[in-house]
């Protein structure tokens, strides 16, 4: 059990480590010029006498993400609950609610562009995306509760407060933090995309609006440099919800419980 | 011992449900106070549909349920206790905080409840699990935090849904045993559902038998063997004899027909 956890770390470490080598390799080898292809000690070098600039500009979109995931987060637990309490108020918002999903958010970021100043308009587009991941998991969670155990607890005369708080809330726990999991890293991808959309308007100043700026200019490394801050943001998102969600589930549900064997 | 009042009494009930099953046709059952009943049938005879109703977790399509012993009180249906056929335990809560739920629900005295927690923990033999998970207990465990659940609230009635029926053969004994030694020493009344006749007549003072589709009573067998029933009762020849009665009343009430 214990090698099997430390290959999972090192076999991708590894990877990631020749991966770089052949990346230094061929770009030296063919003479790439880095407008096309920078080395990766080039990009480290961007990273760091850019940082200021980067980090600056990382915070910016972090935060509208985090934002928008926060008010995702809370909109879709809320609207799953409402949904629940009321079947009519679902069956008339529920595929507005799918609208608003299978809409491409990169289609409906230069409309909220025209309508919001660029800071609720990026907001919004975190939002969009996140929204209903919360939302149809929170729901799937809610309605998939023991019937037996509604049966007891209508016995006991238990209240629709009761039933809410104390069954269908705990019940729906995995798969609402399934929702979270997915919506923190959607609502970075719908920050990117209505800064990357806003990007030609130059009020932005976000990681998005950096590398579109820097792909003007040809600052490539630069470009390359703002993208691994993207990526690393987003697994850091991703690895903090899944801890929260171990730590939340870890005593009871069968998908933290490790199997002996 | 028998007091000669039914703690609860179904005249004439019938159940249809909406895909148009008749469930029960004309069920006629008095359960007296303290009693040990079993409700004995195959499957599809309407005998947990019988104990839904009775809990008032199903509404009867025609007759009526009578709670004669309570007429003074109006505590009728309050004081059940139910036991499914699964465990229906809360996975996210401790043995304790599921077996505390119907007093929680009820907005109990913390105190009183931990006390009637730890008593009734006790009684199953469960002390130390208190603070486990069900997830970590074993099935027959997981089946006696349900039972200690439904015993919490020291009902004067307790509905029993082929609680067993899922478990292997030694752990099924040995609830058995239990099972009989908490109603000798708590006193309730049991209404028990199964299709299994040597279980029935292990625990029974007298059987329902019931017929399928619809479901109404067949005929009732009374067992007359004194308790303590143990497993010398489980290996003498009286229980064998009586096995092969109900056994006999069981193959003929298939073979009834409405």
């Amino acid at each position: 059990m214990r090698a099997h956890s430390v290959v999972r770390v090192v076999l991708p470490v590894l990877l990631l480590a020749l991966a770089v080598v052949a990346w230094d390799a061929a770009v030296r080898a063919f003479a790439i010029p880095p407008y096309i292809l920078p080395g990766p000690g080039l990009v480290m070098g961007s990273l760091v006498d850019d940082s200021g600039l980067l980090f600056g500009s990382l915070l910016v979109t972090l935060t509208l993400a985090l934002e928008g995931f926060a008010l995702a987060a809370i909109g879709g637990v809320f609207w799953a609950i409402v949904f629940n309490q009321w079947r009519l108020v679902e069956y008339s918002f529920y595929p507005y609610a799918v609208v608003l999903q299978v809409t491409p958010v990169v289609a409906i970021a230069p409309l909220l562009l025209i309508y919001l100043p660029q800071h609720l308009a990026v907001l919004a587009c975190a939002w969009i995306v996140a929204f209903f991941p919360v939302l149809a998991n929170t729901t799937l969670g809610l309605r998939s509760v023991d019937h037996n155990l509604v049966a007891l607890f209508e016995l006991y005369k238990a209240s629709r407060w009761q039933v809410l708080t104390r069954l269908k809330l705990p019940a729906a726990l995995p798969q609402m933090l399934t929702g979270l999991r997915i919506a923190g890293g959607l609502s970075l991808i719908g920050a990117v995309v209505a800064e990357i959309a806003a990007g030609s308007a130059g009020a932005g100043s976000g990681l998005a609006y950096r590398i579109a700026e820097s792909g003007y200019r040809l600052n490539i490394p630069r470009m390359f440099a703002a993208l691994l801050l993207l990526s690393l943001a987003g697994v850091a998102i991703f690895g903090l919800l899944s801890a929260v969600s171990h730590l939340v589930l870890r005593r009871w549900h069968e998908s933290e419980v490790g199997q002996e064997s | 011992m028998v007091a000669a009042i039914p703690i609860v009494s179904l005249r004439d009930v019938g159940k249809v449900f909406d895909s148009g099953t008749v469930a029960l046709d004309s069920l006629d059952l008095d359960v007296r106070e303290g009693e040990f009943v079993s409700l004995l049938g195959p499957s599809g005879c309407g005998k947990s549909t019988a104990l839904r109703i009775i809990a008032g977790l199903s509404a009867p399509t025609s007759g009526a349920i009578e709670w004669p012993a309570d007429r003074a009180s109006n505590a009728a249906t309050g004081n059940i206790g139910f036991v499914f056929q699964e465990p229906t335990l809360m996975p996210w809560a401790s043995v304790a905080a599921n077996v505390e739920l119907p007093l929680s629900l009820a907005h109990a005295q913390p105190m009183e409840a931990r006390r009637a927690v730890e008593s009734v923990l006790d009684h199953v033999g469960l002390a130390d699990f208190a603070a486990s998970y069900p997830r970590e207990l074993s099935g027959g465990m997981k089946m006696r935090v349900s039972i200690a659940r439904a015993l919490v609230t020291e009902p004067r009635l307790l509905l029993m849904d082929e609680p067993f029926a899922a478990l292997d053969e030694i752990t099924r004994f040995k609830l058995n045993n239990e099972i009989l030694s908490l109603w000798q020493a708590l006193r309730q009344t049991v209404i028990f559902v199964t299709h299994s006749v040597f279980e029935s007549v292990f625990l029974s003072q007298r059987i329902v038998v019931m017929t399928p589709r619809p479901g109404r009573v067949f005929a009732e067998v009374p067992i007359d063997a004194p308790y303590p029933r143990d497993e010398r009762f489980r290996t003498s020849a009286e229980y064998a004899g009586y096995c092969r009665k109900v056994g006999d009343v069981l193959a003929a009430a298939m073979e009834a027909r409405p």
